[in-house]
Formats: structure tokens, C-alpha cells, sequence
């Protein structure tokens, strides 16, 4: 758009929306338009939901989480389990968790995964701190909900390794056939995998 | 531009919100990179991973361009792999070593053909570490510094070949290594085609031909070799299929 036909205030709020994800230069001009034409009901409260995540939301010491105390909701619930750890590569692995419903112990966020190719070593994620956790003595096992990837079980491996030590049980999420999955349209490798984690039945 | 082939994943890199940027090894094209649109989502991501074996089809306006790939899976070798620790530390090395040390967009058909029985043995650890050294002196080879293990440096004789010079990467007889000590390195006999790979004999082969590749190879563009094959040789040794000998 031309910088002579929009005010710097318009614009600066359009580059700003296009950088977020999902939303490009042209998605960006309607959701600047949106707000504008509902400057009381959508733009100064949206301002000020943003203001007040900014200020007050912080990483959680312990797990990683992010939430407006330190430590997180999770971390301080007293009526979770704090004997199991969940291991989860982000903040939105956590929360498709929270939203499962299926696990009420505690979690660990890693902040990613180990990848040579993007140059991710083991000091760059949150692992040290997860064996000092797991170390601790209440906690009887960890979880590792990682993705199903290589550079996901890579990881998963490597902090197995490190948690031999502190003689926890380690264990992994299935891999396998979805809930609802066909298997006529499954990949030939989560095929695989279901077929090498089957159970008695 | 458009062409057709079979080849391995080497890696897969994010590219803007929905597209990847892939690289595959084939046989006829070498190591080639593409962009794959749709290649971040649900049907495509579990086929872009590594030591994967995929149809491709490139298209480009120009051949030097990064162009798009469409692509099939043919096997899902990584998910075969996935649990084995070992199996997985070995197909990350060679995945990244061939990323990393072999220029892009050349053939190197025989080096294709040992790569590919490398990713199918992985799940076999008493024969693919051999199989990796092995691969790894072609590595060396194709990159034009291959070694030289027929005959030996000093004498010209083809007996009792035991040491590598570091200098020249010719063979020497143990005779001839006696004066130079450690300064000489290991040849261990599977490399001859003479006998069974012990697991000294694997970490003397890595240690072979680690030498060169960072002293031949990366040395020249001032880089280190990748940590997964450091990571690959902590395994086998934790897991007892190599061994150092001292």
C-alpha cells in the first residue's frame, strides 16, 4: 500500500499484524480494518489484553510454562500429581494436553528439540533443569511426549540417556493409529510404528 | 526444466508458514534441494523425514534454480528406525555428513548406491558401523581424496598393510609404521576386504577416516565435522560395537 494514502499509524499497525503467524500483508490490511471499525469493542480492549499479557506473563522457573505467576498455575496446584512429569518440546504441546484432559501431573517444557541441522544442542533447551527436577527424589517417572520425529526421538533418546542416572521410570507416548484414522490413509511409517507398539487385546 | 528420480531425505528446513525446503540425495542428481509447498503440513511432514526414500519430481524455470519438488514416499525407513537409539544416532550421521560434506547438485552414483545399503542395514548393528566406514572412505574418495590402501608407501609391497600415513593417506606395512609409533594410523583389515570388523577395528576405520574428512575436507572451509557423527561414535561405543584400542 502506499505509504502517501494511509496515516504511519495505520501502516505501522499493519506491518506490525502481518509478521504474526497465519496472517500475511493483505490478511493484515483486513484485520487492521476490522479493528478500526470497532475501535471500542475490539481495538482498545484487544490493546489492553496485549498490554496486560506483556507486563504480567512471564516463563515459569520450574517448568518452563508460561503464565502470569512464577511458578505457573500447573506447577503450583497442589492437588496434581507431582510425582510424574510430562516432557513437552513447547507451550502449545502443554496446552493440546490441558485440553486432552488425560494427564493431571506436572509438565516440563523443553523449549524445542535437538536438531543438527538448525544447530539446537542440548545446552540451548531446558534439559538441565528437567534431570535436576527428575533428580529430586518425589518424582517416580517422566513422560516423554515428544514428536514423532526424528529430531523429536533424537531428543527423547538423549534425555534418557541423562535420566539413567537418577533412576526414574522413562516412558514414551503410543505412536500409531489416530482415533477416527483409516488405514488406508495412514503413512506407511505410523503403520509401522502401530504395528511394532501393538498390545494384547 | 523437469526431471525425475528416486532418493533419500538428507534434511528438512521450514520454509515460510506452510512450505519446506528439502534436500535429497539421489543417484542421478546428487544432493539436491527443492522447495516442497505443502510440506510442513499433517500428510507431508511424517514423509520428509530423513532416511526416508521418496519419487521425486523437480521442476524449475532454470537448472540452477532452487525449484519445487512434488514427491511420493516410497519407504519410511525413519520410522522403522525411530526407537533404536543406535539405529537413530547412525541415520542422523549419515544423513548430516552427506548434507554437509558433499557439494550439491553432482552425481556420485557409487557413493548413492553405498548410502542406500548403509540405511537398510541400520537396523543391523553388527554390520552396518562397518558398512558406515566404509561409505565414509567413498565420502573421501568422491571428494577426490581418496586413500590409497593397495600398496604400501615405503616398501611397494601389498603384505602386512596395518597403517595409514597421515600425510599421504597411502597404506604402510607394519614394518615401515614401526619407526613413526602412534604418529601413524590404524588400518583395520575390513577396509582390505581382509576378515570381520571388531569393534576396534570400527573405531580405528572412524578414526581413519575422521582424520581425513577433517583434515582434507572441512579443514579447507574451516569447519569441524558435524556432532552427530560424534554423537554416532559415543553410542557405538556405549553399546559396545566400537572400542578404543589404547
Amino acid at each position: 500500500m502506499s505509504k502517501h494514502s494511509v496515516s504511519p499509524e495505520i501502516d505501522r499497525l499493519i506491518s506490525l499484524l502481518a509478521k504474526l503467524p497465519g496472517l500475511g500483508p493483505r490478511s493484515a490490511r483486513r484485520a487492521a480494518l476490522a479493528l478500526l471499525k470497532k475501535p471500542e469493542a475490539l481495538m482498545k480492549p484487544l490493546a489492553l489484553a496485549m498490554g496486560d499479557a506483556a507486563e504480567n506473563i512471564s516463563t515459569c522457573s520450574t517448568c518452563g510454562n508460561v503464565d502470569a505467576s512464577n511458578p505457573c498455575n500447573i506447577c503450583a496446584t497442589p492437588t496434581r500429581d507431582n510425582t510424574t512429569i510430562c516432557v513437552v518440546q513447547d507451550v502449545s504441546d502443554l496446552w493440546a494436553m490441558e485440553r486432552a484432559g488425560a494427564f493431571r501431573g506436572q509438565y516440563h517444557v523443553l523449549g524445542g528439540t535437538l536438531s543438527a541441522l538448525d544447530g539446537v544442542r542440548p545446552e540451548d533447551l531446558n534439559i538441565a533443569n528437567l534431570i535436576r527436577r527428575a533428580g529430586e527424589g518425589r518424582v517416580a517417572e517422566v513422560i516423554l511426549a515428544m514428536n514423532a520425529t526424528v529430531d523429536g526421538q533424537t531428543t527423547a533418546h538423549y534425555i534418557t540417556d541423562h535420566l539413567e542416572t537418577t533412576g526414574v521410570k522413562v516412558s514414551r507416548l503410543a505412536h500409531g493409529v489416530p482415533v477416527g484414522g483409516e488405514l488406508d490413509y495412514l503413512d506407511d511409517g505410523t503403520i509401522t510404528a502401530a504395528m511394532k507398539s501393538r498390545r494384547p487385546f | 526444466m523437469d526431471w525425475s528420480a528416486d532418493g533419500y531425505i538428507l534434511s528438512s528446513r521450514k520454509h515460510g508458514e506452510t512450505s519446506a525446503i528439502i534436500e535429497v540425495f539421489t543417484r542421478e542428481k546428487g544432493r539436491h534441494p527443492g522447495l516442497v509447498r505443502g510440506g510442513t503440513g499433517r500428510r507431508m511432514r511424517p514423509v520428509l523425514q530423513p532416511g526416508n526414500r521418496v519419487t521425486v519430481d523437480w521442476h524449475g524455470r532454470l537448472e540452477e534454480h532452487l525449484g519445487y519438488y512434488t514427491l511420493e514416499a516410497i519407504d519410511s525407513r525413519s520410522a522403522e528406525l525411530m526407537d533404536d537409539r543406535l539405529s537413530l544416532a547412525g541415520l542422523n550421521a549419515l544423513c548430516i555428513m552427506t548434507r554437509d560434506l558433499l557439494p550439491e547438485r553432482e552425481a556420485y552414483p557409487p557413493l548413492h548406491d553405498v548410502f542406500s545399503i548403509v540405511v537398510s542395514q541400520l537396523d543391523n548393528p553388527d554390520v552396518w558401523p562397518a558398512l558406515y566406514v566404509r561409505w565414509e572412505a567413498g565420502l573421501l574418495a568422491a571428494l577426490g581424496y581418496g586413500l590409497d590402501l593397495s600398496t604400501c608407501a615405503a616398501t611397494g609391497g601389498s603384505e602386512n598393510l596395518t597403517h595409514v600415513s597421515p600425510r599421504s593417506g597411502r597404506a604402510v606395512c607394519t614394518e615401515a609404521a614401526a619407526p613413526y609409533g602412534d604418529k601413524m594410523l590404524r588400518l583395520p583389515g575390513f577396509m582390505r576386504g581382509e576378515g570381520q570388523a571388531t569393534p576396534e577395528d570400527i573405531w580405528d576405520g572412524l578414526r581413519l577416516t575422521g582424520y581425513f574428512l577433517e583434515t582434507r575436507v572441512q579443514w579447507e572451509v574451516n569447519r569441524t565435522l558435524p556432532e552427530a557423527r560424534a554423537t554416532m561414535i559415543e553410542r557405538l561405543t556405549s553399546e559396545g560395537f566400537a572400542a578404543n584400542p589404547q
